[in-house]
């Protein structure tokens, strides 16, 4: 089983790390921003919250940003969040050394529309979450088995024929990822994902 | 009392009202009511191009000569494609230029309907910002919004969409104060804290040393000058990227000349050999480190720059200070003064003796020849020619344009114009038409290769019709210059499709357009012909043929750092190694 291919939560817990605070004497005047060792080429995962004015063409400026300049994209996901202002929020998780990932933040404040952009990863604790729908097919025990996992990782069931069940699981994408590895040799069908959307914890 | 007006009546008012007097564009189908609207009044005066990427590098040349924004109008489609060029090259150097196009009426976007092309998404990656303007009541205000994004922070271009139907609806102008001021504010006042910091290493730094660009010149003449006064004050050598010479005078005696891949001797080995690099309003190009894991190895490095960005994108500073240059040198300058002027007088003079072993080499020194004209004696008797005057210089790009830079003695900021970044040839003759017609009584000289200056001629007929007595200084060999020496040195001398063999004669093609034409082969009779173009009162075209096979020295091969360099024909064999051939 060792060609079998990689689950998508392995190539995750991978990415997933730090590289470890370098905090200099003396620096704490400055943000968790300038503790990194900013040349390192250690790979991270970072979640990045952008707010931008909600205008024609800003998703297409950011995301152009993002293949124009080699930079990974993860996850992305942006609706509008305020509709009086017309500010939108596009949450972006992204890969990379920590040198591409301050020039990333750089180069996503450089855009005029962009309002601010925040570290989640690095200003303190943040809460993510992600809703995914998926589909399962089977009959018997597989169809018995789907749904009592569904009921472990608290999933609903949102629609329901006598051969398939399509879930509605939320939580953090490794649990997202999690559910959908079970439900494979139990009869995926399809997938869809939201991408994660993310706050920092208290104000 | 609100106004209410056309679309295109707000453009020429939003113009007016933003100081504008100069557009340069082509007129086309839909931007015929903007054209109309300029035909019945005489605040603006347009100059009409040969070629939409004419028009933006002419604005170019007008917004790095007078500091002030450059003003484009182009009609929609291919008008707009031609654009792309001089929108990317403004974007690359900085280059505050507002472009206007016109677009098919709104409710015909998308319908692939004549002289239709998707600007906005074509342009988004090649302008600071743009905008699609589907309603007249919203022009006026983007039309501020557009100098404002143009000409704040780090300069770049702008352009504005404008659909038919919206230059023809009327609504309401809002004036230029009563249009809402956007978030986009970038910091132009530096750390003090990290100021400090500076100005602690430069009291003691052993062997410090300034590296200068374009953004002292963007910043204006209060920076250059500024900058002045701290290189006199500290008697730290200073030296320039291509994009900021002029800021500190080649005459002045802390100048080292310019730096990277055609810089000096004295200045590349100054910045490998210095403890502190003083970055001011330069990015670290690849063109100026080379090498990078060998790039000035001993040195602290501080980095002012107005574009957060530009910190730590290629090489690791110690000292980042975001901010405008003027801003920035003005409280360096304030705090070096009030700590008591110091700096490590003993340690400095060292460094100035070694400074001058460097300089000894004479890195620049050629030898005339008598029966060819060689190009370094060509701009050596250029600049003999014309020192003490006003002169702007504008260049195509190539070895040409490096020659230029090592030989021709900048005193002033905004007197050099050049394509830097991008490197695009056909940049020369409308940035020279651009600039004369900002200055129309200084001396103008686009300083040119025959290869580039083919690339936009066309321009010529601009100079011609508006009287603009521009010198076109072709130095013709005949060959794509840079593209074949780094042939010679790197692909085994062969010359694929490096030179041209249907050249036109350039003294019968001045005359079809009109102009002046010289042809001069000869070093003997070079002075004469060169006051013969500038004694002419009207656009000329230089033809001098210079030696074909010169090739551009001093030189960093690509992939080599700053000590590796190479000083003439005989150190050249097997100088690019495979690593550096992969690099441009």
């Amino acid at each position: 089983m060792d060609d079998a291919p990689r689950s998508p939560r392995h190539i995750w817990k991978k990415k997933k790390i730090m590289s470890p605070l370098n905090i200099k004497k003396g620096s704490t005047k400055h943000s968790a921003y300038n503790l990194r060792p900013t040349f390192s080429d250690v790979q991270e995962t970072h979640t990045l919250a952008v707010l931008v004015d909600n205008e024609p063409g800003v998703l297409a400026r950011v995301i152009g940003l993002f293949s124009g300049r080699g930079y990974n994209i993860d996850s992305l996901t942006v609706a509008e969040v305020d509709h009086e202002g017309h500010t939108s929020r596009i949450t972006i998780v992204t890969t990379g050394t920590p040198q591409v990932i301050e020039q990333i933040k750089a180069q996503l404040g450089r855009i005029v529309p962009v309002h601010e952009v925040h570290d989640l990863t690095v200003e303190g604790g943040s809460v993510e979450r992600e809703l995914s729908l998926i589909k399962v097919e089977g009959a018997g025990d597989k169809r018995v088995e789907a749904l009592r996992l569904a009921d472990i990782f608290r999933a609903q069931v949102v629609d329901s024929t006598l051969e398939s069940f399509v879930f509605q699981i939320t939580g953090t994408p490794e649990k997202v990822d999690a559910f959908i590895d079970l439900m494979r040799p139990l009869g995926l069908v399809e997938v869809a994902r939201t991408g994660v959307a993310a706050l920092s914890r208290g104000v | 009392m609100t106004r209410q007006m056309t679309g295109a009546k707000m453009v020429v008012q939003a113009l007016k009202d933003q100081g504008v007097d100069t557009v340069f564009g082509y007129p086309g189908g839909a931007v015929l009511p903007i054209y109309d609207e300029i035909f019945q009044q005489n605040g603006i005066r347009h100059y009409l191009v040969r070629h939409e990427q004419g028009a933006v590098h002419a604005a170019e040349g007008y917004a790095r000569a007078t500091g002030k924004p450059g003003v484009v109008l182009v009609t929609s489609g291919p008008g707009a494609t031609n654009a792309v060029t001089g929108l990317t090259d403004a974007l690359m150097d900085s280059i505050p230029i507002v472009v206007l196009t016109g677009q098919v009426p709104t409710f015909m976007i998308g319908s692939d309907a004549f002289q239709e092309a998707d600007t906005v998404g074509i342009t988004r990656p090649c302008t600071k910002h743009n905008w699609l303007v589907k309603d007249t009541d919203k022009l006026s205000g983007v039309l501020h919004e557009a100098f404002h994004v143009a000409t704040t922070g780090r300069p770049g271009p702008v352009l504005v969409d404008i659909p038919k139907d919206v230059q023809f609806a009327t609504g309401t102008y809002t004036e230029k104060a009563k249009t809402k001021v956007s978030h986009y504010q970038p910091q132009v006042k530096g750390d003090m804290e990290t100021i400090t910091q500076l100005v602690e290493a430069i009291e003691t730094a052993e062997r410090p040393v300034f590296y200068t660009g374009g953004g002292v010149i963007n910043s204006g003449p209060a920076a250059s000058q500024l900058l002045r006064e701290l290189v006199e004050a500290t008697g730290i050598p200073i030296t320039s990227t291509l994009m900021g010479l002029g800021a500190y005078p080649a005459s002045g005696k802390h100048w080292l000349g310019m730096l990277g891949m055609h810089g000096l001797y004295e200045a590349n080995l100054a910045m490998h050999g210095c403890d502190l690099m003083i970055n001011v309003g330069a990015r670290f190009d690849d063109r100026i480190t080379g090498r990078l894991d060998a790039f000035s190895p001993k040195s602290k490095k501080a980095h002012i720059d107005i574009d957060p960005s530009s910190i730590n994108k290629v090489i690791k500073t110690d000292m980042p200070i975001i901010g405008d240059v003027g801003h920035v040198l003005e409280d360096i300058l304030k705090v070096w003064k009030a700590r008591g002027r110091k700096v490590n007088k003993e340690a400095l003079q060292k460094w100035w003796s070694q400074i001058e072993k460097w300089r000894a080499v004479d890195c620049l020194k050629y030898k005339p020849s008598e029966k060819t004209i060689r190009p370094q004696y060509a701009l050596d008797r250029l600049e003999q020619l014309t020192k003490g005057r006003d002169r702007y210089i504008t260049t195509e790009v190539g070895q040409h344009q490096m020659w230029a830079a090592q030989y021709l003695g900048f005193e002033d900021p905004n007197r050099w114009m050049t394509s830097g970044g991008l490197g695009t040839m056909g940049y020369g003759t409308p940035a020279s038409i651009g600039v004369q017609v900002a200055h129309p009584d200084a001396l103008v000289i686009n300083v040119a290769g025959e290869a580039s200056w083919l690339m936009n001629m066309q321009e010529m007929g601009t100079a011609v019709q508006y009287r603009l007595p521009v010198k076109q200084f072709i130095m013709n060999n005949e060959r794509l210059g840079m593209v074949r020496q780094w042939q010679e040195l790197l692909h085994g001398e062969r010359y694929s499709h490096s030179w041209s063999e249907a050249l036109p004669d350039f003294v019968k093609l001045a005359e079809a357009f009109g102009c002046k034409g010289i042809l001069c082969k000869d070093p003997a009779d070079l002075d004469d012909a060169i006051m013969e173009m500038l004694d002419y009162d009207g656009p000329v075209i230089f033809d001098c043929l210079v030696e074909k096979h010169e090739n551009c020295f001093p030189m960093i091969p690509s992939g080599e750092p700053h000590n590796k360099m190479l000083l003439g024909e005989a150190s050249t064999k097997d100088a690019i190694g495979s690593k550096g051939a992969v690099m441009v």
